[in-house]
């Protein structure tokens, strides 16, 4: 969903770099709490398997193709605000070290993948394990679910966007229809690779999976009493 | 599983997918590039001022062979984002505060 040079003018383009500014600050201040000496070099990873993720793309139907967009994958793996740096430091290096999505496109990409893509992603899972068995096991799924919606939203939100800095006179109905369909089919892949990548850490190391904390149960003090010859019972 | 070999082998799958599993991706246009070829407004693109950069397009300038190159350009730009992303995170993390 790179978007590139030249589809949004230049307005559009400055009010979504201004957006993406903001959503970083805030990240880089939310993200203190996400990250410790034992998560930091997870999140990083995080962001790197991000990277290789986008650059597998899977056929999807048609001569369509898509890819992870891994917004949801890195917000449950690493927290919210980790996340949108994450995304943030993938999308930047892929436009100015790969040419993938424009460079003036930048803050429309962070906007997109970045704060959008994440930020419904981590809603929607955060809203499923509220309702789902309160188990560890809901993690995988719910984490599959919020990434299935993620990738429509953030394609709607183009069509937004296009509405309003659109550089090509097309019917904007037909941008919508067609951006949402494909992308919910795409979004089927995001689930798919997101469950399994989630689902798969979660079963080795749950404790490094930050949406999966509040299912581990902390381990208890326990109380032992010293007997005078100092052995315990 | 220990830290160590679980981030190294997350580490390990990541460069695998970038730089072996990613030339097996669909060449595809993906579904923004395919909707704006089909809607009309795929003209409006313009070529990305990066497009000069020696790894652009997933590939490395000098390398002919496509595998090698795409190969290349994954590991390369997949580094590139653990260590930007790394130290990022080292420095934004709560430090353990000794007293």
């Amino acid at each position: 969903m790179h978007v590139p040079d030249g589809f949004l003018n230049a307005p559009t383009s400055v009010a979504t770099g201004a957006v993406a500014v903001v959503g970083i600050s805030l990240a880089l201040r939310g993200a203190r709490a996400e990250l410790d000496d034992r998560t930091a070099p997870m999140a990083g990873l995080v962001a790197t398997f991000v990277f290789a993720g986008q650059m597998m793309n899977f056929p999807v139907a048609g001569g369509t193709s898509g890819h992870l967009l891994g917004g949801a994958l890195a917000a449950v793996l690493a927290g919210p605000f980790t996340a949108v740096l994450c995304l943030s430091v993938v999308l930047i290096v892929q436009s100015l070290l790969m040419a993938d999505g424009g460079v003036t496109a930048l803050g429309t990409n962070i906007t997109l993948m970045g704060l959008i893509g994440v930020g419904v992603g981590w809603l929607v899972f955060r809203g499923l394990v509220a309702v789902l068995p309160k188990r560890i096991a809901s993690v995988p799924p719910a984490a599959a679910i919020g990434a299935l919606v993620s990738v429509p939203v953030a394609a709607a939100a183009f069509v937004l966007l296009f509405s309003v800095g659109g550089e090509a006179p097309v019917a904007l109905d037909r941008v919508l229809t067609a951006m949402v369909g494909w992308h919910v089919l795409i979004g089927l892949g995001e689930a798919a690779i997101t469950g399994l990548v989630v689902g798969s850490i979660v079963s080795v190391r749950p404790d490094l999976v930050y949406g999966a904390r509040r299912f581990i149960a902390a381990p208890e003090l326990e109380v032992r009493t010293v007997t005078a010859t100092g052995g315990t019972r | 599983m220990r830290n160590r070999r679980f981030l190294l082998g997350f580490l390990l799958v990541s460069l695998l997918v970038a730089g072996v599993g990613s030339y097996y991706a669909s060449s595809h246009p993906d579904g923004l590039s395919y909707v704006a070829g089909t809607t009309g407004f795929d003209d409006s693109a313009d070529d990305s001022p990066a497009a000069v950069s020696p790894l652009a397009d997933y590939s490395v300038a000098g390398v002919e062979d496509d595998r090698l190159g795409g190969g290349l350009a994954g590991v390369i730009g997949g580094v590139v984002v653990l260590v930007l992303s790394s130290g990022l995170f080292a420095v934004v993390r709560r430090r353990r505060t000794h007293r």
